[in-house]
């Protein structure tokens, strides 16, 4: 069905073709404060999830009573309001990853990614596209973040989600959980993008000589 | 070494919001390309984090200890309406100074770097001096980041030779990795007393 | 395509000032309510949490103590406190499972080698010795700083330390009974952590009462409602 097809488009849109870091380098102050190991990498990717879903919901549900003027001022309300939601119960449920996350939940309010969204898609689409891009770029944003925090944690600890991966001999590579860490790592992560990007390109473009030669 | 000193120092050079608590990243790797730009950004930055660290501490003292839930939201309102003011009023005053800063207010209105002040601060418990010392020390802290960034990407520029693949966001990535490391040389600057 | 983009409006009417601000004014309400409804939700986990990690904090630093209470300095006199005040300074009083005075948990913080370190520690005033330590918070490097509670060996130099002359970190390995060991490669850390409980005893030992005079334990009156406590326990029924 057409509009079965489209949905699950959108979804995987967000997840790689238009990954909201490796391709849009959104919501990059979360993503690298956050990420210094793979679990804190899921859980603020959770959190981040749960906000974009409700809100692009809320919005979505909503567009059509909110005017124009104000509707940048809406959405960081809606966002807002999902934010200390998310705060509070992890403060109350998971109290260790509150610890580790610390002020980093309530900046989630800055995620450009979530208000992009709000902007862009939510505030223009049906519920379903809505709910379905929601998914999608929240995936995606998950993807990073634990992509992220397991590099730099096997790398700078040599464990991953707490497993020790190489025994008590491994050296870690210290700098990289911290700040240092965080901007390489992610910095050689986009150049994969960009090699992956180009390659593609370069592929295309024999087909189209090859077409155009035949 | 006094207790304001510490807190300027601290937040300037040793946990710098940019590079080390990777605070206001967007406008630092997507608007640092020119160093005028980049500066007058800074400055910009500097007088909203020190208003806001106001405003913060006024809503501290006197608002959410009644409703200390509401802290998330107010501080949001708070920062927009304030940036909102003062584009209005610098808009006024002086027309110069807002063609040349206008268009960064509303950007700043975003910047994790405010927000994260806000909230930094008050965990901290800081009162109305330290906050404010805390502000400027981050505010200067982000105009250093941010023109040293822009003057290393000005240079890089004039070189002829740049592989395409590294180009863009994952080339200032790795710059900044490489600032951030020189950055951590600062600390311990005034332990040793 | 056209099924599932929505065009947007043609229509390009303006909306009154009114309406405006009705809007943002509902919006307000609305997650208002909502933020308040999570807050009383929550609220008690959140408060049993806290309570639950301070006392694991100070049963660690205060050994052979299963009972604890805040006390608080008024009127130079050190008193039990159960509500929580804005800008109080609190100390923790131990005691053991037959409600002898076993030590006090002092907070106590300053600057480390990366940013602040939060620190706990036990204080036994009978023989003026400190009996343990823990850090509260701390983002010293890791591998290096973080070893100030990572290295079992470094939190047990805290196990019987005197306070007279001042604690001092050496480098050389420890003879005197106020002297610590540092750790290699941390030394900025190792005498952060021997500064900051100096600072917190410059600050309390002298306010604190005379050995044996410390208050009593007193068993815990009903648990209260968030607000109003005072209140609720006046209106309980006997």
């Amino acid at each position: 069905m057409a509009k079965e097809q489209h949905a699950y488009e959108e979804f995987m849109k967000g997840l790689w073709r238009e990954n909201p870091v490796f391709v849009q380098v959104l919501g990059l102050c979360p993503l690298l404060a956050v990420t210094n190991s793979a679990i804190n990498g899921l859980a603020m990717g959770l959190a981040s999830f749960f906000v974009l879903l409700g809100s692009s919901i809320l919005v979505s549900l909503l567009k059509k009573h909110i005017p124009k003027q104000v509707r940048i001022s809406c959405f960081i309300i809606i966002i807002a309001t999902f934010v200390t939601v998310v705060d509070y119960s992890l403060a109350a449920a998971m109290p260790v990853i509150h610890k580790e996350l610390g002020a980093f939940i309530p900046l989630i309010v800055c995620n450009c990614l979530i208000l992009g969204r709000m902007e862009a898609f939510a505030s223009r689409n049906t519920l379903r596209m809505s709910i379905a891009d929601a998914f999608g770029m929240g995936a995606g944003f998950l993807f990073a973040l634990v992509a992220l925090g397991g590099a730099r944690e096997i790398l700078g600890v040599g464990e991953f989600f707490g497993i020790s991966l190489f025994g008590p001999n491994f050296e870690p590579w210290v700098i990289m959980i911290l700040p240092p860490g965080g901007f390489i790592t992610l910095g050689v992560m986009l150049l994969y993008f960009n090699w992956v990007e180009e390659r593609k390109n370069q592929i295309d473009k024999q087909i189209a000589a090859e077409d155009g030669v035949n | 070494m006094g207790d304001l000193g510490w807190i300027f120092i601290s937040t300037l050079l040793i946990n710098n919001f940019v590079l080390a608590y990777f605070l206001g990243l967007c406008p630092f790797l997507g608007v640092s390309n020119k160093l005028e730009v980049s500066f007058r950004l800074g400055l910009a930055t500097i007088f909203v984090m020190v208003v806001t660290a106001l405003c913060a501490w006024i809503l501290n003292t006197y608002v959410l200890i009644y409703a200390p839930y509401l802290r998330l939201i107010s501080f949001i309102v708070v920062i927009a309406s304030v940036v909102q003011l003062i584009e209005m009023a610098i808009k006024k005053l002086s027309p110069t100074l807002f063609r040349a800063l206008g268009i960064f207010l509303p950007l700043i209105t975003t910047n994790c770097a405010i927000l994260g002040l806000a909230i930094f601060a008050t965990n901290k418990g800081y009162g109305l001096w330290e906050g404010l010392v805390y502000a400027l020390g981050a505010g200067m802290g982000f105009t250093l980041a941010i023109v040293l960034m822009a003057g290393m990407r000005q240079e890089v520029e004039k070189a002829n030779e740049m592989p395409k693949l590294i180009k863009g966001f994952a080339f200032n990535l790795i710059i900044s990795g490489i600032l951030s490391m020189a950055f951590m040389g600062f600390a311990g600057l005034f332990s040793s007393s | 395509m056209s099924e599932d983009k929505i065009e947007q409006d043609a229509t390009p009417e303006e909306p009154s000032p009114l309406r405006l601000i009705g809007t943002l004014a509902i919006a307000g309400l609305a997650s208002g309510i909502i933020i308040i409804a999570i807050y009383l939700a929550t609220f008690e986990t959140i408060k049993e949490n806290k309570a639950r990690e301070l006392r694991e904090s100070v049963f660690r630093v205060l050994p052979n103590v299963t009972k604890m209470q805040k006390l608080l300095l008024k009127e130079g006199k050190l008193v039990v406190s159960y509500e929580e005040e804005k800008g109080e300074e609190p100390i923790y009083a131990g005691y053991d499972d037959s409600g002898k005075f076993m030590g006090y948990a002092i907070p106590s913080d300053g600057p480390g080698f990366a940013d602040t370190i939060s620190v706990l520690y036990g204080y036994r005033p009978a023989d003026r010795k400190v009996i343990g330590m823990w850090i509260l918070a701390s983002r010293e490097t890791p591998g290096l700083g973080d070893k100030i509670y990572k290295d079992a060996a470094f939190v047990a130099n805290f196990d019987d330390l005197a306070i007279e002359p001042p604690i001092v970190a050496t480098k050389k390995g420890k003879s005197k009974p106020n002297e610590i060991d540092a750790i290699t490669g941390a030394t900025i850390s190792s005498v952060a952590v021997a500064k900051i409980i100096n600072k917190g005893n410059a600050h309390w030992v002298s306010k604190l009462p005379e050995p044996g005079n410390e208050p009593a334990y007193e068993e815990p009156a009903e648990p209260a409602a968030p607000a109003a406590s005072s209140e609720a326990v006046d209106t309980q029924a006997p």
